[in-house]
């Protein structure tokens, strides 16, 4: 059973999740939508002033000046071929262009990994990652597979006690050393023995680190070396945290940490304040790479599998 | 991997040479650039439609004067913009009449509130102060624990208080700050610093929560601490906790890094509050006073040497600076010993990276910004290590450097003999250098160039 942004209509209980989605979109007070509405009202016939409405309200979402000129250019493009005449099919096709690229790679095949898992959860600064360790350890025990986690950031005050709440929050065992401990160390000792106890996933909270310091991003490097020591393919998964809120800056973090950590997704956090995350738009269309899971919240089933149509919608305010 | 906006305007005004002034037809290009660039630097759309029009409004009609390029005259302009939205004057610190001075710390989730509350305290114990520190953050795992480290690693004081099994609630974080300001009272400390736990500007309970510290403490400043790397949602936060809290200044964290930091301009725009810090690392003692100027030339991509040089100047020893300047410049040149001891000075400053970063990208200084992503830090260790491992006469005779004295020090520092000849090479080239600055010569832009271009290349 997979949960969506929706939940899943045979499981009632799920509609929470529904309700708390729904919530989030209400509570945003500008929502595109309105915006849309807005230009939608005021051009019974799509022209360039239109379009260019549509920028600033794309731009006002983080999807940044090139994602939202590339959008548009499709856009432009098809209207002019389908002789669109009217806003809320002008909407439409907004909709089917961002979804094409939020989807570019939304249908991997699953690939099949012996187990433990190796999931390395990386990114800058507060954004979210050891919550969000904590919120992965209870959603996948909850699909029945043993999780242990690693606190790997030796170097923030207090991060190991905060995760350790976490491990004991979903009933999970976790690895640690002492604080200013070496990071490969103790995720050489977690690998070891996620290994040994044949546990099916091994989550990994690393550091938050700025993408700029080369210092600091070797580091991961040398973290992946060290998990490939004793698991060749791991980190199976490497999941970049990135916060709703952060604006253009979050495309040079997806490069940078792609580039020396081998990003494979990306988990969009505090999707429950007012942002709305756009800037993974920008991300998708430059490096294909996915999101996989939103964070809703500070609680532990705080946590969505992502959807593409549901986050356009709420995007939109479709929803 | 940016272009500088100024790049860009000289694109724009090509076609204005030979032309008396700025006319609407040639400078919308311009303007659309400097849209652009404010947007990229994550500038609130609404705030950069503003600012657009006053730009618009001053550059039309000037006089294209022979002293300024018409490039430079609009970015001076847009520079002037800028800094007037900002303010003038940021750093200022209210104080209590009677003391304990609260400060109280608000923001969103992650932003930066519990380290930020740390630096604050290790500057105002710089500045003579007695600050106390509590954390009334009950909410997330450990936070009360981070910010007990962090008082500790600072040797500030801390009130702790005790949960005594409370659930985590108002009525817990009323209890606390209440106590903590007895015990600031009692302790003689002279400032409070209340950390707060994140929370969203639509989280009503949470934000009467805020409220209710508000009554209770009757802080002096409230100040909300941003991340620099915000983007456009900046001025729907910082909206709602000022409208609910009303702040007094803004603290923008996470400037090490490489985001431009437009939210500054966005949430003074929004609360008419100046920014006061900015955070420039994790630990307590990357912190700085916030100066507008600077930001402007950040935001728009043209460096931050004022901050370079302040910070050269407090952090190096300036008569050794100054006796190796001479040394370098004159006849005999400086030797590696010299040499290590300016590295471990510079060292000082920060990482390279961040040093390379703050040179505008635009002058004698231009490519070098760009450059920064690409300097592999380690390297000075290794330099280091390799002069480390040379005789104290071979640091000051470096021709009597051999084969198989090379052959010696590489292993001795765990580096090949290739390095070692590479980092004499440099070594060479800025004695060279050094000695045609010396003599006036002007080639020195392109071998500092080629030199850090070396470093580069020296990489693992
Ligand atoms: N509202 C909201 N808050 C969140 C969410 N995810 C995390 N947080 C909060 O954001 C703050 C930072 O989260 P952490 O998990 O500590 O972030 P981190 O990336 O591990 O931080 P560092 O290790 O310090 O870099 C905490 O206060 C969390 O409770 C979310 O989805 N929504
Ligand atoms: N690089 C950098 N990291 C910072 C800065 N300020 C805070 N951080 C980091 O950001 C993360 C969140 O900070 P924290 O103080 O816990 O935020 P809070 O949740 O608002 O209390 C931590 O990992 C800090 O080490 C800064 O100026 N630069
Ligand atoms: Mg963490
Ligand atoms: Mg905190």
């Amino acid at each position: 059973m997979i949960q969506t942004l929706f939940g899943s209509l045979d499981q009632p209980e799920k509609r929470s999740v529904f309700d708390r989605m729904r919530d989030a979109v209400a509570r945003t007070r500008e929502s595109l939508s309105d915006k849309i509405e807005g230009v939608v009202a005021l051009t019974r016939e799509v022209d360039e002033a239109a379009f260019e409405e549509l920028e600033g309200v794309l731009l006002a979402s983080d999807l940044g000046m090139s994602t939202t000129g590339a959008v548009l250019g499709a856009l432009r493009e098809r209207s002019r071929r389908q002789a669109i005449c009217n806003g809320a099919e002008l909407k439409t096709l907004l909709r089917a262009e961002l979804l094409a690229i939020l989807q570019a790679r939304d249908s991997l095949p699953k690939r099949v990994i012996k187990p433990p898992e190796v999931i390395f959860l990386v990114g800058v600064n507060g954004t979210g990652k050891t919550t969000t360790s904590g919120k992965l350890a209870a959603w996948y025990r909850k699909q029945g597979r043993t999780v242990l986690l690693c606190a790997a950031d030796t170097f923030r005050a207090a991060a190991i006690e905060q995760l350790a709440v976490w491990a004991q929050r979903a009933g999970v065992e976790m690895i640690k050393t002492r604080q200013g401990g070496d990071p490969s160390a103790v995720l050489f000792d977690a690998v070891q023995a996620a290994n040994a106890r044949r546990t099916d996933l091994l989550l990994v909270d690393t550091a938050g680190r700025l993408h700029t310091k080369t210092g600091l991003m070797a580091e991961l490097d040398k973290m992946r070396r060290t998990a490939q020591r004793i698991i060749w393919d791991a980190p199976h998964e490497v999941l970049l945290v990135l916060d709703a809120t952060t604006g253009q800056n979050g495309l040079q973090q997806a490069r940078l940490f792609t580039e020396s950590a081998g990003v494979t997704g990306i988990v969009l956090t505090k999707l429950d304040g007012t942002a709305k995350g756009g800037i993974v738009v920008a991300i998708a269309q430059e490096l294909k790479l996915p999101v996989r899971f939103v964070g809703v919240g500070e609680k532990m089933d705080d946590l969505l599998a992502f959807e593409s149509e549901a986050f356009v919608d709420s995007l939109l305010g479709t929803a | 991997m940016f272009e500088n906006l100024q790049d860009k305007l000289q694109r724009a005004f090509k076609n204005l040479r030979g032309q008396g002034t700025v006319t609407e037809a040639n400078i919308h290009d311009a303007l659309r650039e400097i849209r652009l660039a404010l947007l990229e630097a994550d500038v609130n759309l609404l705030v950069v439609k503003e600012l657009i029009e006053h730009i618009r409004a001053k550059a039309l009609g000037q006089e294209v004067m022979t002293s300024l390029s018409p490039t430079e005259q609009v970015i001076k302009i847009v520079r002037d913009e800028l800094v007037a939205l900002l303010g003038k004057d940021t750093a200022r610190f209210q104080f209590a009449s009677r003391p304990p001075t609260v400060i109280l710390m608000a923001g969103l989730q992650g932003s930066g509130k519990t380290t930020t509350s740390g630096k604050l305290a290790a500057w105002l114990q710089k500045g003579g102060h007695r600050p106390m520190l509590v954390s009334v953050d009950v909410y997330r795992p450990a936070a009360r624990q981070q910010l007990k480290i962090v008082a500790q690693s600072i040797k500030a004081n801390l009130y702790e208080g005790d949960e005594r099994g409370e659930p985590a609630g108002p009525a817990l974080v009323e209890r606390l700050a209440k106590e903590a300001r007895r015990e600031a009272v009692n302790s003689g400390c002279d400032t409070l610093i209340v950390d707060t736990a994140g929370r969203l500007g639509i989280d009503t309970e949470l934000m009467d929560e805020m409220a209710m510290l508000k009554a209770l403490l009757g802080p002096q400043e409230i100040l909300f601490v941003a991340d620099a790397m915000t983007g456009q949602d900046a001025v729907r936060s910082a909206e709602a906790f000022h409208k609910r809290l009303a702040l007094t200044g803004t603290v923008l964290s996470k400037m090490d890094g490489d985001a431009r930091g437009g939210a500054a301009l966005s949430i003074r725009h929004v609360t008419g509050q100046p920014v006061k810090f900015i955070g420039t690392g994790e630990k307590p003692d990357a912190f700085e006073p916030f100066h507008p100027d600077r930001i402007v030339s950040r935001l728009l991509g043209m460096g931050d040497m004022m901050t370079l040089i302040e910070r050269a100047e407090s952090t190096l020893d300036r008569k050794q600076s100054e006796a190796f300047a001479k040394k370098a410049l004159s006849g005999d040149g400086f030797s590696l010993e010299d040499f290590r001891d300016q590295l471990r000075q510079i060292r000082k400053l920060g990482s390279l990276q961040s040093i390379m970063k703050m040179l505008p990208s635009v002058g004698p200084f231009q490519g070098i910004q760009q450059m920064a992503d690409q300097v592999d830090e380690k390297q000075f260790v290794r330099v280091e290590a390799i002069i480390n491992s040379m005789t104290k006469k071979e640091r000051n005779n470096h021709e009597i450097l051999s084969g198989s004295r090379r052959k010696r020090i590489a292993d001795g520092s765990g580096t090949t003999v290739q390095e070692v000849n590479q980092l004499l090479k440099q070594y060479a080239q800025m004695r060279r250098m050094f000695k045609d600055m010396g003599k006036g010569g002007g080639a020195m832009q392109r071998r500092a160039m080629s030199m850090l271009g070396g470093m580069k290349g020296m990489g693992r």
